[in-house]
Protein backbone atom coordinates (compact mmCIF):
# COMPACT_ATOMS: atom_id res chain seq x y z
CA UNK A 1 0.00 0.00 0.00
CA UNK A 2 1.35 3.33 -0.97
CA UNK A 3 1.75 6.06 1.96
CA UNK A 4 -0.42 8.70 1.03
CA UNK A 5 2.25 11.79 1.04
CA UNK A 6 0.83 15.43 0.99
CA UNK A 7 2.07 17.51 -1.80
CA UNK A 8 2.70 21.34 -2.08
CA UNK A 9 0.99 22.94 -4.75
CA UNK A 10 0.09 26.64 -5.81
CA UNK A 11 -2.07 27.30 -8.32
CA UNK A 12 -2.95 30.81 -9.29
CA UNK A 13 -6.82 30.52 -9.95
CA UNK A 14 -8.64 33.43 -11.18
CA UNK A 15 -5.50 36.09 -10.51
CA UNK A 16 -5.96 34.85 -6.76
CA UNK A 17 -2.98 32.22 -5.45
CA UNK A 18 -3.98 28.79 -3.90
CA UNK A 19 -1.44 27.53 -1.66
CA UNK A 20 -2.14 23.79 0.36
CA UNK A 21 -0.69 20.36 0.52
CA UNK A 22 -2.81 18.09 -1.58
CA UNK A 23 -2.76 14.54 -2.10
CA UNK A 24 -1.91 13.09 -5.18
CA UNK A 25 -4.76 11.65 -6.30
CA UNK A 26 -6.77 14.70 -5.79
CA UNK A 27 -8.30 16.02 -9.58
CA UNK A 28 -7.69 20.15 -10.44
CA UNK A 29 -11.09 19.70 -10.46
CA UNK A 30 -11.87 19.15 -7.03
CA UNK A 31 -8.97 21.08 -5.74
CA UNK A 32 -11.23 24.14 -7.87
CA UNK A 33 -13.91 23.32 -6.02
CA UNK A 34 -13.35 21.99 -2.56
CA UNK A 35 -9.74 23.65 -1.99
CA UNK A 36 -10.64 26.80 -3.65
CA UNK A 37 -14.61 26.82 -3.15
CA UNK A 38 -14.66 27.43 -6.86
CA UNK A 39 -18.26 25.44 -7.44
CA UNK A 40 -18.71 27.46 -10.73
CA UNK A 41 -17.01 24.52 -12.12
CA UNK A 42 -19.07 21.08 -12.55
CA UNK A 43 -18.38 17.65 -12.92
CA UNK A 44 -20.78 15.49 -14.96
CA UNK A 45 -18.89 12.60 -15.93
CA UNK A 46 -15.56 12.59 -14.25
CA UNK A 47 -13.90 10.50 -17.05
CA UNK A 48 -12.98 13.09 -19.69
CA UNK A 49 -16.14 12.82 -22.04
CA UNK A 50 -18.48 15.67 -20.98
CA UNK A 51 -16.46 19.19 -20.72
CA UNK A 52 -18.29 20.54 -18.06
CA UNK A 53 -15.31 20.58 -16.15
CA UNK A 54 -13.06 22.84 -18.75
CA UNK A 55 -11.47 25.48 -17.64
CA UNK A 56 -8.12 27.47 -18.85
CA UNK A 57 -4.87 26.29 -17.93
CA UNK A 58 -2.49 28.46 -18.60
CA UNK A 59 -4.86 29.77 -21.59
CA UNK A 60 -5.43 26.47 -22.83
CA UNK A 61 -9.21 25.12 -22.82
CA UNK A 62 -8.53 21.43 -20.37
CA UNK A 63 -10.94 18.98 -18.63
CA UNK A 64 -9.97 19.94 -14.84
CA UNK A 65 -11.67 16.40 -14.19
CA UNK A 66 -8.29 14.43 -16.38
CA UNK A 67 -5.67 16.61 -14.72
CA UNK A 68 -4.25 16.17 -11.07
CA UNK A 69 -3.92 19.13 -9.18
CA UNK A 70 -0.14 18.39 -8.70
CA UNK A 71 -0.22 18.53 -12.62
CA UNK A 72 -1.37 22.10 -12.29
CA UNK A 73 1.35 23.18 -9.66
CA UNK A 74 2.88 26.66 -10.42
CA UNK A 75 0.07 27.28 -13.32
CA UNK A 76 -2.26 29.74 -14.14
CA UNK A 77 -5.85 28.67 -14.12
CA UNK A 78 -8.81 30.59 -14.92
CA UNK A 79 -12.46 29.05 -14.14
CA UNK A 80 -16.01 30.39 -15.00
CA UNK A 81 -15.54 32.89 -11.96
CA UNK A 82 -13.03 34.38 -13.99
CA UNK A 83 -15.08 35.18 -16.64
CA UNK A 84 -17.03 38.16 -15.54
CA UNK A 85 -16.20 41.86 -15.97
CA UNK A 86 -15.71 44.08 -12.93
CA UNK A 87 -18.78 44.76 -11.24
CA UNK A 88 -19.94 41.28 -12.11
CA UNK A 89 -21.29 42.36 -15.32
CA UNK A 90 -21.59 39.75 -18.10
CA UNK A 91 -18.78 39.08 -20.43
CA UNK A 92 -19.86 38.92 -23.85
CA UNK A 93 -19.81 35.37 -24.22
CA UNK A 94 -21.90 34.59 -21.24
CA UNK A 95 -24.71 37.49 -21.98
CA UNK A 96 -24.37 36.09 -26.12
CA UNK A 97 -25.55 32.39 -24.05
CA UNK A 98 -28.03 34.32 -22.04
CA UNK A 99 -29.91 36.10 -25.01
CA UNK A 100 -30.05 33.04 -27.67
CA UNK A 101 -31.23 30.77 -25.22
CA UNK A 102 -27.45 28.96 -25.25
CA UNK A 103 -28.50 26.90 -22.02
CA UNK A 104 -31.47 25.44 -20.14
CA UNK A 105 -30.86 23.71 -17.14
CA UNK A 106 -27.08 25.12 -16.72
CA UNK A 107 -25.21 22.29 -15.76
CA UNK A 108 -22.89 22.52 -19.06
CA UNK A 109 -22.68 26.05 -19.09
CA UNK A 110 -19.14 26.81 -17.31
CA UNK A 111 -17.81 23.92 -19.34
CA UNK A 112 -18.97 25.85 -22.91
CA UNK A 113 -18.58 29.27 -21.73
CA UNK A 114 -14.78 28.58 -21.04
CA UNK A 115 -15.10 26.69 -24.35
CA UNK A 116 -16.28 29.57 -26.53
CA UNK A 117 -13.95 31.81 -24.72
CA UNK A 118 -10.78 29.82 -25.52
CA UNK A 119 -12.20 29.24 -28.99
CA UNK A 120 -13.14 33.31 -30.15
CA UNK A 121 -9.51 34.35 -28.86
CA UNK A 122 -8.04 31.89 -31.08
CA UNK A 123 -10.52 31.98 -33.52
CA UNK A 124 -11.92 35.73 -33.63
CA UNK A 125 -14.36 35.11 -36.98
CA UNK A 126 -15.35 31.53 -37.01
CA UNK A 127 -17.45 29.58 -39.46
CA UNK A 128 -20.33 27.48 -38.35
CA UNK A 129 -18.45 24.44 -39.44
CA UNK A 130 -15.56 25.68 -37.13
CA UNK A 131 -17.61 26.54 -34.08
CA UNK A 132 -19.06 22.89 -34.30
CA UNK A 133 -15.47 21.51 -33.93
CA UNK A 134 -14.35 23.54 -31.53
CA UNK A 135 -17.17 22.73 -29.33
CA UNK A 136 -16.55 19.38 -29.93
CA UNK A 137 -15.63 18.72 -26.15
CA UNK A 138 -18.36 19.94 -24.77
CA UNK A 139 -21.95 18.25 -24.05
CA UNK A 140 -25.05 19.27 -23.24
CA UNK A 141 -28.27 17.52 -22.81
CA UNK A 142 -31.13 20.44 -22.99
CA UNK A 143 -30.97 22.99 -26.01
CA UNK A 144 -29.82 20.66 -28.78
CA UNK A 145 -27.07 22.76 -29.53
CA UNK A 146 -28.64 25.53 -32.10
CA UNK A 147 -28.81 27.91 -29.17
CA UNK A 148 -25.18 27.72 -28.04
CA UNK A 149 -24.26 27.99 -31.75
CA UNK A 150 -26.47 31.11 -31.65
CA UNK A 151 -24.38 32.35 -28.97
CA UNK A 152 -20.87 31.87 -30.47
CA UNK A 153 -22.44 33.77 -33.59
CA UNK A 154 -23.52 36.50 -31.91
CA UNK A 155 -20.36 36.81 -29.43
CA UNK A 156 -17.89 36.22 -32.38
CA UNK A 157 -19.92 39.33 -33.91
CA UNK A 158 -21.21 37.74 -36.74
CA UNK A 159 -24.96 39.12 -35.42
CA UNK A 160 -23.27 42.33 -35.20
CA UNK A 161 -22.79 42.30 -38.98
CA UNK A 162 -26.28 41.03 -39.85
CA UNK A 163 -27.40 43.82 -37.75
CA UNK A 164 -25.37 46.53 -40.06
CA UNK A 165 -27.39 44.96 -42.95
CA UNK A 166 -30.52 45.97 -41.71
CA UNK A 167 -29.38 49.87 -40.00
CA UNK A 168 -31.52 51.38 -37.92
CA UNK A 169 -32.10 55.06 -37.66
CA UNK A 170 -31.69 54.92 -33.55
CA UNK A 171 -27.43 54.62 -33.81
CA UNK A 172 -26.29 57.67 -33.09
CA UNK B 1 -14.31 8.31 -10.23
CA UNK B 2 -11.27 8.76 -7.88
CA UNK B 3 -8.05 6.94 -8.74
CA UNK B 4 -6.65 4.42 -6.14
CA UNK B 5 -3.39 6.20 -4.19
CA UNK B 6 0.04 6.64 -5.43
CA UNK B 7 2.40 8.65 -5.06
CA UNK B 8 4.25 11.22 -7.22
CA UNK B 9 7.60 12.50 -8.62
CA UNK B 10 8.18 15.24 -11.03
CA UNK B 11 10.93 14.30 -13.31
CA UNK B 12 13.12 18.12 -14.20
CA UNK B 13 14.95 15.92 -17.04
CA UNK B 14 15.06 12.40 -19.13
CA UNK B 15 18.01 11.13 -16.87
CA UNK B 16 16.07 12.13 -13.84
CA UNK B 17 12.74 10.08 -15.29
CA UNK B 18 14.98 7.00 -16.40
CA UNK B 19 16.55 7.09 -12.19
CA UNK B 20 13.02 7.43 -11.03
CA UNK B 21 11.70 4.47 -13.27
CA UNK B 22 14.77 2.22 -12.11
CA UNK B 23 14.28 3.34 -8.43
CA UNK B 24 10.59 2.35 -8.34
CA UNK B 25 10.46 -0.63 -11.64
CA UNK B 26 7.21 -2.05 -12.39
CA UNK B 27 5.50 0.05 -9.55
CA UNK B 28 5.91 3.27 -11.69
CA UNK B 29 4.15 4.40 -14.28
CA UNK B 30 4.98 7.19 -16.48
CA UNK B 31 2.41 10.34 -16.72
CA UNK B 32 2.59 13.11 -19.83
CA UNK B 33 -0.95 14.97 -21.00
CA UNK B 34 -2.83 11.82 -18.67
CA UNK B 35 -5.24 12.13 -21.21
CA UNK B 36 -5.11 7.39 -21.79
CA UNK B 37 -3.73 7.19 -17.76
CA UNK B 38 -6.30 8.95 -16.29
CA UNK B 39 -9.78 7.37 -17.55
CA UNK B 40 -7.61 4.29 -17.01
CA UNK B 41 -6.86 4.72 -12.84
CA UNK B 42 -9.66 6.45 -12.54
CA UNK B 43 -11.96 3.21 -13.41
CA UNK B 44 -9.40 1.55 -11.73
CA UNK B 45 -7.93 -0.64 -14.85
CA UNK B 46 -4.66 0.82 -13.91
CA UNK B 47 -3.22 1.51 -10.03
CA UNK B 48 0.48 2.36 -10.44
CA UNK B 49 1.93 2.72 -6.76
CA UNK B 50 4.27 5.58 -8.29
CA UNK B 51 3.74 8.04 -11.37
CA UNK B 52 6.66 9.69 -12.71
CA UNK B 53 4.92 12.93 -14.12
CA UNK B 54 7.09 14.13 -17.21
CA UNK B 55 4.87 16.58 -18.90
CA UNK B 56 6.87 19.68 -18.12
CA UNK B 57 9.93 17.88 -19.56
CA UNK B 58 9.75 21.08 -22.56
CA UNK B 59 12.77 19.92 -24.16
CA UNK B 60 10.85 17.27 -25.74
CA UNK B 61 8.31 18.94 -26.99
CA UNK B 62 9.71 20.27 -30.92
CA UNK B 63 9.12 19.09 -34.69
CA UNK B 64 12.45 18.96 -36.63
CA UNK B 65 13.49 18.94 -40.32
CA UNK B 66 16.32 16.50 -40.07
CA UNK B 67 17.36 16.00 -43.36
CA UNK B 68 14.86 13.55 -45.14
CA UNK B 69 13.27 13.13 -41.70
CA UNK B 70 10.94 14.88 -39.37
CA UNK B 71 11.94 13.90 -35.66
CA UNK B 72 9.09 15.04 -33.55
CA UNK B 73 9.65 14.74 -29.18
CA UNK B 74 7.73 12.94 -27.50
CA UNK B 75 6.31 15.33 -25.43
CA UNK B 76 4.81 17.09 -28.32
CA UNK B 77 1.14 18.01 -27.79
CA UNK B 78 -1.54 17.42 -30.53
CA UNK B 79 -2.69 20.70 -30.94
CA UNK B 80 1.23 22.08 -31.19
CA UNK B 81 1.74 18.65 -33.75
CA UNK B 82 -1.37 19.90 -35.78
CA UNK B 83 -0.31 23.51 -36.02
CA UNK B 84 3.10 22.64 -36.63
CA UNK B 85 4.61 24.02 -39.86
CA UNK B 86 7.12 21.58 -40.36
CA UNK B 87 4.92 18.89 -39.84
CA UNK B 88 2.19 20.46 -42.16
CA UNK B 89 5.02 21.18 -44.70
CA UNK B 90 6.75 17.56 -44.47
CA UNK B 91 4.41 15.48 -43.41
CA UNK B 92 1.18 16.65 -43.76
CA UNK B 93 -1.28 13.33 -42.98
CA UNK B 94 0.63 13.67 -39.29
CA UNK B 95 0.08 16.99 -38.76
CA UNK B 96 -4.14 16.25 -40.24
CA UNK B 97 -4.57 13.38 -38.00
CA UNK B 98 -3.20 15.03 -34.86
CA UNK B 99 -6.19 17.96 -35.42
CA UNK B 100 -8.12 14.60 -35.81
CA UNK B 101 -7.44 13.19 -32.20
CA UNK B 102 -10.56 13.65 -29.57
CA UNK B 103 -11.61 17.14 -29.52
CA UNK B 104 -10.07 20.70 -28.16
CA UNK B 105 -9.63 19.43 -24.83
CA UNK B 106 -7.58 16.09 -25.82
CA UNK B 107 -5.70 18.30 -27.74
CA UNK B 108 -4.65 20.52 -25.68
CA UNK B 109 -2.73 17.68 -22.97
CA UNK B 110 -2.30 14.55 -25.17
CA UNK B 111 0.69 14.14 -26.15
CA UNK B 112 2.36 11.99 -29.33
CA UNK B 113 4.42 9.85 -27.24
CA UNK B 114 1.87 9.06 -24.86
CA UNK B 115 -0.10 8.06 -27.41
CA UNK B 116 1.62 5.98 -29.05
CA UNK B 117 3.26 4.16 -25.49
CA UNK B 118 -0.27 3.81 -24.45
CA UNK B 119 -0.47 1.08 -28.06
CA UNK B 120 -4.06 1.66 -27.55
CA UNK B 121 -5.53 -0.07 -31.27
CA UNK B 122 -8.35 2.69 -31.42
CA UNK B 123 -5.97 5.63 -31.70
CA UNK B 124 -4.90 7.13 -34.88
CA UNK B 125 -1.71 8.28 -33.94
CA UNK B 126 0.23 5.24 -33.79
CA UNK B 127 -1.70 4.10 -37.04
CA UNK B 128 -0.10 7.02 -38.56
CA UNK B 129 3.22 6.58 -37.69
CA UNK B 130 2.84 2.85 -38.72
CA UNK B 131 1.45 3.76 -42.68
CA UNK B 132 4.77 6.63 -42.54
CA UNK B 133 7.24 3.52 -41.67
CA UNK B 134 8.21 5.79 -38.78
CA UNK B 135 10.92 4.98 -35.56
CA UNK B 136 10.57 5.04 -32.24
CA UNK B 137 13.36 6.57 -30.50
CA UNK B 138 13.26 5.20 -26.63
CA UNK B 139 15.84 6.33 -24.05
CA UNK B 140 16.92 3.88 -21.19
CA UNK B 141 19.68 2.52 -18.93
CA UNK B 142 21.52 1.02 -21.49
CA UNK B 143 21.28 4.40 -24.11
CA UNK B 144 19.15 5.09 -27.01
CA UNK B 145 17.55 2.61 -29.57
CA UNK B 146 15.37 2.85 -32.20
CA UNK B 147 12.84 0.70 -32.45
CA UNK B 148 10.78 -0.05 -36.12
CA UNK B 149 7.24 1.13 -36.30
CA UNK B 150 6.58 -2.26 -37.45
CA UNK B 151 7.79 -4.24 -34.09
CA UNK B 152 6.83 -1.70 -31.43
CA UNK B 153 3.06 -2.82 -30.84
CA UNK B 154 3.91 -5.94 -29.23
CA UNK B 155 -0.18 -6.55 -27.74
CA UNK B 156 -3.38 -5.17 -26.30
CA UNK B 157 -1.62 -1.55 -24.74
CA UNK B 158 1.88 -3.16 -25.01
CA UNK B 159 4.46 -2.12 -26.52
CA UNK B 160 8.63 -3.13 -26.78
CA UNK B 161 9.43 -0.46 -24.48
CA UNK B 162 10.96 -2.03 -21.20
CA UNK B 163 9.44 -0.65 -17.95
CA UNK B 164 12.77 1.24 -17.34
CA UNK B 165 12.86 2.85 -20.44
CA UNK B 166 11.05 6.02 -22.12
CA UNK B 167 9.91 6.85 -25.62
CA UNK B 168 11.44 10.27 -26.41
CA UNK B 169 11.11 10.41 -30.08
CA UNK B 170 9.30 9.56 -33.08
CA UNK B 171 10.88 9.89 -36.64
CA UNK B 172 8.78 9.96 -39.56
CA UNK B 173 10.29 9.96 -43.18
CA UNK B 174 8.90 13.61 -45.00
CA UNK B 175 6.46 12.50 -47.70
CA UNK B 176 6.13 14.47 -50.91
CA UNK B 177 2.97 12.50 -52.64
CA UNK B 178 -0.76 11.72 -51.51
CA UNK B 179 -2.22 10.35 -48.45
CA UNK B 180 -5.70 10.10 -46.93
CA UNK B 181 -7.15 9.65 -43.96
CA UNK B 182 -10.34 8.01 -43.30
CA UNK B 183 -12.19 7.50 -39.32
CA UNK B 184 -15.33 6.45 -38.71
CA UNK B 185 -16.90 7.47 -35.99
CA UNK B 186 -20.72 8.38 -34.62
CA UNK B 187 -19.13 11.66 -32.67
CA UNK B 188 -16.63 13.86 -33.11
CA UNK B 189 -15.15 13.35 -30.23
CA UNK B 190 -14.83 9.19 -30.07
CA UNK B 191 -12.14 6.71 -30.92
CA UNK B 192 -12.68 5.54 -34.48
CA UNK B 193 -14.77 2.61 -34.74
CA UNK B 194 -12.47 1.89 -37.65
CA UNK B 195 -9.67 4.02 -39.26
CA UNK B 196 -7.24 3.62 -42.14
CA UNK B 197 -4.42 5.94 -43.41
CA UNK B 198 -2.70 5.45 -46.71
CA UNK B 199 0.30 7.26 -47.50
CA UNK B 200 2.61 7.26 -50.54
CA UNK B 201 5.97 6.83 -49.64
CA UNK B 202 8.77 8.21 -51.03
CA UNK B 203 10.16 4.58 -51.96
CA UNK B 204 7.30 4.59 -54.80
CA UNK B 205 4.86 1.98 -52.45
CA UNK B 206 1.54 2.58 -50.89
CA UNK B 207 1.76 2.01 -47.18
CA UNK B 208 -1.90 1.18 -45.52
CA UNK B 209 -2.52 1.07 -41.84
CA UNK B 210 -5.88 0.24 -39.54
CA UNK B 211 -7.16 1.60 -37.07
CA UNK B 212 -9.26 -0.76 -34.16
CA UNK B 213 -9.08 -3.74 -36.24
CA UNK B 214 -7.28 -6.01 -33.91
CA UNK B 215 -5.65 -6.28 -30.75
CA UNK B 216 -2.67 -3.42 -32.21
CA UNK B 217 -2.41 -0.74 -34.51
CA UNK B 218 -1.46 -2.31 -37.28
CA UNK B 219 -0.72 -2.40 -41.00
CA UNK B 220 -3.12 -3.65 -43.79
CA UNK B 221 -0.94 -6.30 -44.91
CA UNK B 222 -2.73 -8.02 -47.16
CA UNK B 223 -3.61 -4.38 -49.31
CA UNK B 224 0.18 -4.12 -49.28
CA UNK B 225 0.67 -6.46 -51.21
CA UNK B 226 -2.10 -6.77 -53.56
CA UNK B 227 -0.67 -2.85 -54.23
CA UNK B 228 2.36 -4.01 -54.66
CA UNK B 229 1.47 -6.61 -57.01
CA UNK B 230 -0.52 -4.73 -58.99
CA UNK B 231 -3.56 -4.73 -57.50
CA UNK B 232 -6.44 -1.72 -58.87
CA UNK B 233 -7.26 0.02 -55.11
CA UNK B 234 -10.94 -1.45 -54.87
CA UNK B 235 -8.72 -4.84 -55.77
CA UNK B 236 -7.03 -4.18 -52.83
CA UNK B 237 -9.16 -2.91 -50.48
CA UNK B 238 -11.41 -5.97 -50.86
CA UNK B 239 -8.84 -7.81 -48.86
CA UNK B 240 -7.75 -5.34 -46.36
CA UNK B 241 -9.28 -7.34 -43.71
CA UNK B 242 -8.03 -10.43 -44.33
CA UNK B 243 -6.53 -12.21 -41.45
CA UNK B 244 -7.10 -9.76 -39.12
CA UNK B 245 -9.86 -10.42 -35.49
CA UNK B 246 -11.51 -7.10 -35.04
CA UNK B 247 -12.91 -6.93 -31.65
CA UNK B 248 -17.11 -6.90 -31.24
CA UNK B 249 -18.18 -3.92 -28.86
CA UNK B 250 -21.27 -1.89 -28.49
CA UNK B 251 -20.42 0.36 -31.58
CA UNK B 252 -19.66 -2.73 -33.88
CA UNK B 253 -20.00 -5.88 -34.86
CA UNK B 254 -16.49 -7.89 -35.82
CA UNK B 255 -18.28 -8.22 -38.95
CA UNK B 256 -19.10 -4.81 -39.22
CA UNK B 257 -15.82 -3.97 -38.37
CA UNK B 258 -14.18 -6.03 -41.27
CA UNK B 259 -16.79 -4.26 -43.85
CA UNK B 260 -15.69 -0.97 -42.83
CA UNK B 261 -12.45 -1.60 -43.56
CA UNK B 262 -12.74 -2.30 -46.65
CA UNK B 263 -14.64 0.57 -47.30
CA UNK B 264 -12.38 3.08 -45.80
CA UNK B 265 -9.23 1.65 -47.49
CA UNK B 266 -11.27 1.78 -50.49
CA UNK B 267 -11.64 5.51 -49.96
CA UNK B 268 -8.28 6.09 -48.83
CA UNK B 269 -6.96 4.25 -51.59
CA UNK B 270 -9.03 6.04 -54.21
CA UNK B 271 -7.58 9.86 -52.53
CA UNK B 272 -4.06 8.41 -52.61
CA UNK B 273 -4.39 7.53 -56.53
CA UNK B 274 -5.80 11.22 -57.18
CA UNK B 275 -2.99 12.52 -55.60
CA UNK B 276 -4.85 13.85 -52.60
CA UNK B 277 -3.36 14.94 -49.49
Amino acid sequence: MTVVREIDVEVRVNGAAYRCGVPPRLTLADFLRERCGLTGTHLGCEHGVCGACTVLLDGEAVRSCLVFAVQADGAEVTTVEGMAGPGDELSPVQAAFRDHHGLQCGFCTPGFVVSVTAFLRDHPDPTDEEIRQGLSGNLCRCTGYQGIIAAVRAAAGQHARRGREEPTAAHP
Amino acid sequence: MIPATFDYRRADSVADALALLHEYGDEAKLLAGGHSLLPLMKLRLATPQMLVDVGRLGQLSYVRQEGDEVAIGALTRHRDLEVSEVARHSVPVLAHVAGQVGDPQVRHRGTIGGSIAHGDPASDLPAVVLALGGTLVVDGPGGRREIPSTEFFTGFLETAVRPDEMLVEIRVASTAGGWSFQKFNRRAQDWAIVGAVAVAAADGATRVSLVHMGATPLRAAATESALAGGATPAEAAAVAAEGLEPPSDANASREYRRHLAEVLVRRALEDVSLGHG
